[in-house]
């Protein structure tokens, strides 16, 4: 390294330095004991690494269920918005009908909703519906938050796939469901992958609508929630709160470094349309 | 959409091909979109059209328990309009976007450059730690800030204190509206940069190298070879970023909510956690619901410039 390059390595190592270290000292805050934590130097590295704040966080009230209330939630709000997704795309990509470009313009308005403005009205509909803290209503409204961007992305996913396949198995006999099931749907594989991890991230994070819509029922909370009300389940036992925080962090992270080539790739594939 | 990540741009499809499958029933199409326009229709437009509806009428507790909300015109936007808060909200609002708007596009943008230029390790080290960041849930973040910025523990103050400003020995950021904000701004700009700086640094890596060398052999500035190569290159990217930012920036409300729920005195009460305050503390849901409407309205006349100006620039190079 020359001393020409040292302004730019020490520019690229803060970089590094502030995009990491706030989730490394979360990390590090959850193994330390609370004796180190409370010490007047921090400390940077676990010298005494424990598992104790992972212990409480996990045996707090309701941990199990706010995970279990998480999981549900975003599962069946994934799984739901892939099936109609699906159906939708397909029709998109694969046929031609009248209405089919409003349809398009509809998902595309859709995907830029102001989700924010629906807070009241929502609360509202879901009183008079009954469904006010229900698993349900969240379900539903991280079913269509994530909808129209499944539809975009599959859609290409799909127009991605020749038609011909389709058409030989026809060919050779298949029905055209027993086509889609079998040729299409194995090269789809990947793509309904990565959309539904997305769509996953999006329902496990989401707060705003699962803060607003279960009041009542506290155990129908989901993790965020439940997180930003830390001061009222750990007090100020930082590392319980940080453990848990690293607990909810978790799956976010698998997900995302599973899917790291696709990112990068959906990144450089999006700025060269943009 | 309710976090950033699934909002990338996504390759458009190329259309289907003109043919028509022989003895497909016409109707198929339209049975397999229903679940799509009923959902849309039942959880998008309707509360949609509801909180429109709401914002015309008298909607407090006592409607919302027994209904029969009569309407009053514009009463409530007469009331919205009229207030000295809802004006302060607005202009904080102007603010809170505008600082984090153009701390977001010149970091990323410095970022993006930087990244271009190491070498490959240093390079994969930064990506990834900008996809760690950008990895972080929102509520995560909101957690670790509270942690970073705690008044006798926090790291922050450990730091400030320990390179001599003694001032901040102990020191409630969070009591502080000025501080809170401050901090607000930057857990916003940590978690926005990311994507903008990924999304340009891909964009860069499309400019063919012979415009940078010929720039470069005519004696270009690095300040000169960005204005009128780089720059120029990705002005679309560059629009299509900004907006969003703005959008994002525009209608952030889970870090306020969880941080600070718009305090301290109202330091940081933006448009959207202020209508859900008038909803939710107040229960006036009419008056709340107006100022969503009026939010909405206000986003769009921030926008509507900039995206002209960008189609304007997209229209001069063709």
């Amino acid at each position: 390294m020359t001393i020409r390059r040292l302004p730019i390595t020490l520019a690229a190592l803060s970089v590094l330095v502030v995009s990491v270290f706030p989730v490394y000292w979360m990390v590090v805050t959850a193994f330390k004991p609370t004796r180190d934590i409370q010490a007047d130097t921090p400390q940077f590295l676990p010298l005494h690494p424990t598992l104790d704040h992972f212990a409480t966080a996990i045996g707090s009230d309701g941990f199990a269920l706010f995970w279990r209330n998480s999981l549900l939630v975003s599962l069946g709000a994934v799984v739901f918005s892939l099936i109609v997704a699906l159906l939708a795309a397909f029709a998109v990509a694969r046929m031609r009908w009248r209405g089919r470009k409003a349809f398009i313009l509809m998902v595309f308005i859709a995907q830029m909703a102001p989700w924010e403005a629906l807070l009241i009205p929502m609360f509202i509909i879901a009183r008079d519906t009954g469904m006010l803290d229900k698993l349900s209503m969240l379900t539903l409204i991280y079913f269509m938050s994530t909808l129209p961007f499944t539809i975009v992305t599959l859609r290409g996913f799909l127009a991605a796939i020749p038609e011909e396949l389709e058409e030989a198995a026809q060919m050779d006999g298949a029905s055209r469901s027993a086509a889609f099931r079998k040729v299409v749907l194995p090269l789809l594989a990947p793509g309904l992958m990565s959309t539904s991890l997305f769509g996953f991230i999006t329902a496990w994070n989401e707060f705003a609508f699962a803060n607003a819509l279960i009041i009542k029922n506290q155990d129908d909370r989901t993790l965020p929630v439940w997180l930003s009300s830390f001061s009222n389940v750990f007090g100020t036992d930082w590392g319980a709160t940080m453990a848990a925080a690293t607990l909810f962090m978790l799956p976010v992270l698998l997900i995302f470094l599973i899917l790291q080539r696709r990112v990068t790739s959906g990144i450089i594939a999006g700025a060269v349309k943009g | 959409m309710v976090t950033q990540a699934p909002e990338r741009p996504v390759a458009a499809a190329a259309p289907p091909p003109p043919r028509r499958r022989r003895g497909l029933p016409a109707l198929w199409p339209y049975l397999l979109v229903i679940p799509t326009v009923a959902g849309a229709a039942y959880l998008l437009f309707y509360p949609l059209i509801r909180s429109v509806i709401i914002s015309f009428q008298h909607f407090r507790t006592g409607e919302l328990i027994r209904g029969g909300a009569a309407f009053v015109g514009l009463e409530n936007y007469h009331e919205a309009l009229g207030s000295a808060e809802f004006w302060a909200v607005v202009r904080r609002t102007l603010v809170w976007t505008g600082v984090n708007v153009v701390l977001i596009m010149v970091i990323s943008t410095l970022v993006a450059l930087m990244v271009a230029r190491l070498g490959k390790r240093l390079r994969l080290a930064v990506l990834a730690g900008l996809v760690l960041t950008w990895a972080t849930p929102v509520l995560a973040a909101t957690t670790i800030f509270q942690w970073l910025f705690q008044s006798k523990l926090g790291v922050v103050n450990w730091l400030l204190t320990s390179v001599g400003f003694t001032q901040f020995d102990g020191y409630t950021w969070f009591a502080n509206g000025t501080a809170t904000f401050a901090i607000m701004v930057l857990l916003v700009v940590w978690q926005s940069v990311p994507f903008a700086a990924l999304t340009l640094y891909a964009g860069l890596t499309t400019i063919p190298q012979e415009l940078f060398e010929a720039a470069r052999i005519d004696g270009a500035t690095g300040w000169q070879v960005f204005r009128d190569v780089t720059f120029p290159m990705l002005r679309p990217l560059f629009g299509l970023i900004t907006s969003l930012e703005i959008i994002w920036v525009f209608k952030c409300f889970a870090q306020i909510w969880a941080i600070s729920q718009g305090g301290p005195d109202g330091a940081t009460t933006t448009l959207p956690v202020y209508a859900y305050q008038v909803a939710q503390s107040l229960h006036k849901y009419d008056l709340g619901s107006a100022i969503s409407t009026l939010t909405v309205l206000i986003l769009l006349v921030v926008l509507v410039p900039h995206l002209r100006r960008m189609y304007k620039h997209e229209g001069a190079d063709k």
